[in-house]
């Protein structure tokens, strides 16, 4: 089961629509089962037979999940992989004890990989579509994977199977949950 | 939080408003009629009948005349969305925005300029399950356009009902169409739906079509008691 987190400001909001079920769309496309769950909830949350986590995106103007980075303290100790997309990539990062800073994008934008190797990142360049107001300042714990003209695109921890991407995957770029479940989740898709 | 839905009458932005108003309150529905029959923009089928669609759902409209030009309409959206937020007091707009990143960044970039919320709940959402809930859930979809190969003049004002969606099923997949006209191949117009007050009857229309290209014209039409 992978575990979808909701960042958007009120549990059942008008953006779970938005930016959680396209998300799960996918992740059922590649055969696996998902739950949502609010940022908020974390804790009471049943987390049992949970093989990935993915914390998805918020509108633009939704931002608060930012101000209450104490309910993300949890990622720096996952047991499973996490990856973050947009909001999630900036709660990634402060969980580690980086930073974000305005830096808007609204629309598609030209991605280029910065390393080789990664089993994710694995094209020189790709179109991809941004929606965030902030941008991401990660610590020396990341290895900075792909950036655009404005700010960082993606994300890896050195050492933790913890990843990030700034722009919307749903939006052009399915491989990259696609090949996030392949690679780092095991195979047991009847979990 | 008020919404206003930026409001065409078709079915994408009438399944929207369904969306918001489940979440939020939709305090108004805002209409750009378009002058340009080619709008980039703006669905441009019937939409004279928006307001009737309005009182229908018992939700006031902003209705707001755009000439239609690429990027000039993009200023009169911001000048109707800013005068909905002065009469209706609204923190943020709905579209019913399903694949087109077109359409979607321009009004995210509006409302980010003018400091308001944007959510677009169709956003890639799974079509085919998408339109089965229209039907299901009892939406009154019917063509007011068709603008592709293969749609004959028996789909201008066909509602979109199980057996027409099984032919939008098998045009899908013979002819690389999309199920939801999102590719401009279709247009729509809503005369019902559960959350309708009261409902639109046809009184009078007429068809004009050649070459996969028709529109379906309502001339008259009324709001009658469900």
């Amino acid at each position: 089961m992978i575990l979808l987190v909701d960042l958007c400001y009120r549990p059942g909001s008008l953006g779970e629509a938005e930016f959680v079920r396209p998300i799960a769309d996918i992740v059922q496309a590649c055969g696996y089962r998902s739950e949502i769950c609010h940022f908020t909830e974390w804790e009471r949350v049943n987390k049992d037979g949970t093989e990935a986590v993915i914390l998805c995106g918020t509108p633009l103007k939704d931002n608060l999940f930012a101000e209450m980075t104490e309910c993300f303290a949890w990622i720096r100790e996952s047991p499973v992989p996490v990856l973050g997309i947009c909001a999630g990539m900036q709660a990634v990062v402060l969980a580690y004890g980086g930073s974000i800073e305005e830096n808007p994008e609204i629309g598609m934008i030209t991605v280029r990989c910065r390393v080789s190797g990664d089993p994710i990142f694995r094209d020189n360049e790709w179109t991809a579509y941004g929606l965030h107001r902030f941008g991401t300042v990660p610590g020396n714990e990341f290895i900075v994977l792909a950036e655009s003209d404005a700010c960082i695109q993606a994300v890896r921890h050195h050492t933790d199977p913890v990843y990030g991407v700034q722009f919307h995957p749903e939006v052009r770029n399915t491989w990259v949950v696609e090949r996030f479940l392949s690679t780092l989740v095991s195979h047991d898709k009847t979990r | 939080m008020k919404l206003g839905v930026l409001f065409s009458g078709g079915k994408d932005s009438v399944y929207a408003t369904y969306l918001a108003m489940q979440k939020e309150e939709v305090s108004c529905l805002i209409s750009l009629v378009s002058e340009n029959c080619e709008s980039y923009m703006f669905h441009t089928p019937n939409i004279h009948l928006t307001s009737l669609q309005a009182e229908a759902m018992g939700i006031p409209i902003l209705e707001y005349t755009t000439k239609g030009i690429e990027e000039e309409e993009l200023e009169d959206l911001k000048q109707a969305i800013s005068l909905a937020v002065e009469q209706y007091d609204i923190e943020g707009i709905v579209t019913g925005a399903v694949l087109s990143v077109y359409q979607a960044s321009r009004i995210q970039k509006i409302c980010d300029a003018l400091s308001l919320w944007c959510y677009n709940p169709l956003w890639h959402i799974d079509q085919d399950r998408y339109m089965q809930s229209l039907i299901d859930e009892g939406f009154e979809v019917i063509i007011s356009g068709v603008f592709s190969a293969p749609f004959d003049e028996t789909w201008l004002g066909r509602r979109i009902d199980n057996e027409a969606l099984r032919l939008l099923r098998l045009y899908a997949a013979k002819y690389s169409i999309t199920l939801t006209g999102e590719g401009g191949e279709l247009e729509t117009l809503v005369t019902d739906a559960p959350f309708f007050k009261k409902k639109i009857v046809v009184l009078t229309s007429e068809s004009v079509y050649a070459n996969y290209n028709g529109r379906y014209h309502i001339q008259t039409a009324e709001v009658r008691d469900k």
